[in-house]
């Protein structure tokens, strides 16, 4: 058992763990804060995406020790403290980028790292952006439109013919 | 003008936020204090006989609670079927048992031989690696002729052989179609696989057991389509728990697509263990668990023919379809290459004589069942890549040929069962070729030819049967339940209202649009009207969300709820307004005397029903709360046309989806954005069927896709942004709303747009492939361009 503590959503908090406690273990289980997923085994599918001192990582491929004295930000951290959304967060709900809401998180996660490092992607940046991601529901295009959207792009006629 | 709120209106979603802050409540969310975990030790061989199991070292081990195997499960129901399908000479469908752990044999890998319950995964994990099993391996039949090859190995001893049914249908039309094959001008033949497919929902599926002995009551949290069905089938036919004792749960889902409807063995275990053990139970699937226990979806091989007169009119389908059911019958497997393919063959073509053949068999893999459209792709695969092999084999256009043989006039009954109530294939076909722009395709054809690539454009159509009823049909047809749905309104006194629905939502987003109908319907914001759906204890009964049929069958329940309740509230209000009831109106949230400024407002006439001090207890009672059953009169027909187009590598066989288009024929639509969504996710399955996705076994039965490094999902990068319409719209005829369901048609539409392309593609570079089996992976298209 080690002792951890970080920063999470603005929040230090500490406990301690095993040596394998994964980090999306550590942050679902521990600090109950089960808005970030689990979808698969083999670090494919990005429902656990979080961020790690500002860099979008798979919470089910980093050791919660390895996290001591990171600073944390979940899905739960994005929304203003008065529930007003992350403009990202908002962008999902105007342009319908969620269905079933289980890949939603990771995917937020995912285009706020990306529309940090380039603030004005093309499409096919963020299709490329989202390979470590994965969505049943929505084939893409609304998550596609919705991250557009969100760079501040006039998203009205995509696929309007 | 878009409308703003109501029936077709764009609402946002009203989940999403819960959704989009981490506040979504999914099963996995869900602990109970003092909770056990259960892992299961499941065969790793695909066919063996369990000569022991030897769990006494494990259970010394640290924080085991107790370790149950099958025998812990003798005298106790195994899985049920619910659909016993009846074979071309009458009898029934062989039926094998399924315990809730391996009794005896193991039948797939994954198969659960052990459970153990620990006080955390890990030490039920480490407990479950102490277990000493024997287990003598036997042969294992995974292709499907071969299993029916005599001296087979047999997956079940018990059964006479590993077929479960050989369906004929029309059985009487079988010498007719016959006849018609021999003597027709052109017959056009078609060997095809229809792959296997993992649903793969994102949100594995989870179950937590728990038992009160307080009141004697057990309660399962499950991440299920259905959970009345679940409870139906597990407290009726397996562990004898009666509905009032047992409580079932399906919070926020996070996805079906099919794999979702079905009993699995792990909710009864969890339930069952919870009692057991006196503790709540927890089981959480992981992503290769999923792939070796969710039922897998597809995996049809079929020979179909299409005969054709010297005018290129079709006379006749004859089609052979083996069918894999895998080691068990899941809950609705045999219907699928049945009732839910047969009955679609005619698709939207004027063919008047069809004969269906499908030999459903046993092998040793995970079992098969509804997979989003459910043997409706499997019937416009077939039907759409034969009518395209047939069109360049007659040297005509593929889009004549098919209009040629639309079904024009409505209701129109096929020679496979079903009347159609309507559609117009023609209007959905004229949108297609304006909305895909099929007049700008050559002009795009020679731009991918000038940078060394080559374009293929496919076009078909589809027509699918949602809503499956009614009761009384499907009970002949073998169904062991009932197709209605329920739904209870219940108003409260300030004039909100919550709706209790059987169906279930994963992802479809009833929260937000089945309000937009009530709302609608009273005149009231549709904020005011929230939906409660997923706990059998809330809500009175329901079949539950699959087969796109929610709003078509639920949301009629839910119509006729609210006209019960408007019928009473005329009444009060006609007592509150001194009117005659028969001149009430209602309109914007309030009941007018017809042709008067007299009203009363929706609020007031609520509050009365709650305090009635001024009210006709003579005549109504107090409370306005009102129930529905609906049961369907038929089918509803949604249908539509589909392009894709595609550029092809030849130097790799590379497929890229450079545009795809779908036109859609929905009836009315209530959420077109929605809607729209719908078909998008629908579109990429497709695709991913189409070009990536494949179930392997190898020879032994080993499952070689178990993971998302080997199962190929679709991807951000793999499909492109979709051209939807669904502006052509023939409301279904017979349930209120003229709603036709709008779930599946992405899925069941695209496979063959997309394989349509490809061979298109590869013709233009003058090589004469006429088929390549899906996936169309860029080895297999390359291999078939060499040949």
């Amino acid at each position: 058992m080690a002792k951890v503590t970080m920063t999470v959503n603005g929040r230090k908090v500490s406990g301690e763990v095993p040596g394998n406690r994964l980090l999306v273990e550590f942050l679902r289980e521990d600090q109950r804060l089960t808005g970030t997923h689990v979808g698969c085994d083999t670090s494919q599918c990005g429902a656990c995406v979080v961020h790690v001192n500002g860099k979008a990582v798979k919470s089910c491929t980093m050791m919660a020790s390895e996290a001591d004295g990171a600073d944390i930000t979940t899905i739960e951290g994005m929304a203003e403290a008065d529930g007003t959304m992350h403009p990202i967060q908002q962008a999902f709900q105007d342009n319908h980028g969620l269905q079933c809401g289980f890949c939603t998180p990771g995917m937020v996660m995912s285009a706020a790292a990306l529309l940090k490092d380039n603030p004005n992607p093309t499409e096919a940046d963020v299709r490329h952006y989202l390979e470590g991601n994965i969505c049943r529901c929505t084939g893409y295009h609304n998550i596609v439109k919705a991250i557009l959207a969100a760079a501040g792009q006039d998203v009205s006629k995509i696929a309007a013919e | 003008m878009p409308k703003d709120s109501g029936i077709g209106a764009a609402s946002k979603r009203r989940e999403d936020v819960r959704f989009l802050t981490g506040a979504g409540n999914y099963t996995d969310d869900i602990n109970i204090y003092g909770q056990a975990y259960v892992y299961f030790l499941r065969s790793d061989v695909a066919h063996g006989k369990i000569n022991s199991i030897d769990t006494s070292a494990a259970a010394e081990m640290p924080g085991v609670v107790r370790i149950f195997t099958g025998a812990d499960f003798e005298g106790v129901g195994g899985l049920p079927c619910g659909w016993q399908v009846t074979d071309r000479h009458g009898q029934p469908m062989q039926e094998p048992a399924h315990p809730v752990l391996a009794q005896g044999k193991v039948r797939h890998v994954g198969d659960p031989i052990a459970a153990v319950v620990a006080d955390s995964l890990q030490e039920a994990r480490d407990a479950a690696e102490a277990i000493e099993l024997d287990i003598e391996e036997l042969p294992a039949v995974v292709n499907m002729k071969a299993a029916l090859q005599e001296g087979a190995p047999k997956v079940h001893d018990d059964l006479t052989s590993n077929l479960c049914y050989d369906w004929g249908f029309v059985e009487d039309n079988k010498a007719a179609v016959d006849e018609a094959i021999k003597n027709a001008a052109h017959v056009t033949t078609l060997e095809l696989v229809n792959n296997r497919l993992v649903a793969n929902p994102m949100e594995p599926r989870v179950a937590v057991g728990d038992y009160s002995r307080a009141n004697d009551e057990s309660t399962l949290y499950t991440t299920s389509q259905n959970p009345h069905v679940i409870r139906l089938l597990m407290g009726a036919f397996v562990l004898g728990i009666p509905e009032h004792k047992l409580r079932v749960v399906a919070p926020d889902v996070g996805g079906g697509f099919g794999t979702k409807i079905f009993h699995y063995a792990e909710e009864a275990f969890c339930t069952f263990a919870a009692k057991k053990c006196n503790r709540p139970v927890k089981w959480t699937a992981s992503r290769s668990e999923a792939f070796m226990s969710d039922a897998h979806g597809r995996d049809h091989v079929t020979k179909i023919e299409l005969a054709l007169d010297a005018d290129n009119n079709f006379t006749a389908i004859r089609t052979e379809t083996y069918a894999n059911m895998g080691a068990y019958l899941s809950t609705f497997a045999p219907s699928v290459p049945t009732w839910l393919h047969g009955t679609l063959m005619a698709g939207n073509y004027r063919t008047p004589l069809i004969y269906v053949n499908v030999k459903a068999v046993f092998t040793n893999t995970v079992p098969v069942d509804a997979y989003r459209g459910a043997g409706r792709p499997e019937a416009t695969y077939q039907l759409e890549r034969v009518v395209d092999k047939a069109a360049r084999e007659l040297g005509v256009d593929p889009i004549a040929l098919r209009r040629q043989n639309f079904i024009s006039e409505f209701p129109y009954a096929t020679p496979v069962a079903v009347e159609y109530d309507t559609g117009n294939y023609f209007a959905t076909m004229d949108k297609l070729e304006e909305v895909a722009d099929l007049a700008g395709f050559e002009a795009r054809r020679k731009a991918s030819e000038a940078s060394g690539k080559l374009r293929g454009l496919g076009v078909n159509c589809y027509i699918e049967a949602c809503g499956i009823a009614p009761s009384n049909l499907v009970g002949q047809l073998g169904a062991r339940a009932g197709l209605y749905d329920a739904a209870t309104v219940r108003v409260n006194a300030t004039g909100t209202i919550s709706v209790m629905v059987g169906a279930h939502s994963h992802g479809q987003g009833h929260e937000t649009a089945f309000p937009q109908v009530v709302a609608d319907m009273l005149g009231i914001d549709e904020s005011m009207i929230e939906i409660v759906h997923g706990d059998s204890s809330k809500i009175p009964f329901g079949m539950g969300t699959y087969g796109s049929r929610s709003l078509a069958v639920c949301g009629s329940a839910m119509v006729k709820a609210t006209e019960k309740i408007i019928k009473k509230a005329k009444k009060i209000a006609s007592h509150l307004l001194e009117a005659s009831e028969a001149d009430i109106e209602v309109k914007d949230g309030k009941f007018t005397v017809a042709g008067t400024d007299k009203s009363v407002a929706w609020g007031d006439v609520t509050l009365a029903a709650y305090v009635p001090h001024n009210y006709p207890l003579e005549d109504i009672e107090p409370g306005l709360e009102e129930t529905a059953f609906y049961d369907p009169s038929n089918f509803t027909y949604p249908s539509g046309a589909y392009c894709c187009e595609v550029e092809l590598d030849p130097d790799t066989g590379k497929v890229t989806i450079e545009r795809f288009a779908a036109a859609d024929d929905f009836g009315n639509v209530v959420n077109p954005m929605i809607v729209e969504g719908q078909v998008h996710g629908g579109i990429a399955q497709g695709i991913g069927q189409a070009l990536l996705e494949n179930c392997v076994y190898d020879d032994e039965g080993q499952l070689l896709s178990a993971s998302y490094m080997d199962y190929a999902m679709p991807r951000a990068d793999d499909v492109p942004f979709y051209v939807v319409d669904h502006s052509c719209q023939t409301p279904c005829t017979h349930n209120p709303l003229g709603v036709k369901g709008c779930g599946e048609a992405g899925a069941i539409g695209s496979p063959p747009a997309v394989v349509n392309a490809v061979i298109d593609a590869i013709q233009s570079g003058g090589k004469n492939v006429l088929h390549i089996d899906m996936p169309l992976s860029p080895q297999r298209v390359w291999a078939a361009m060499q040949d």
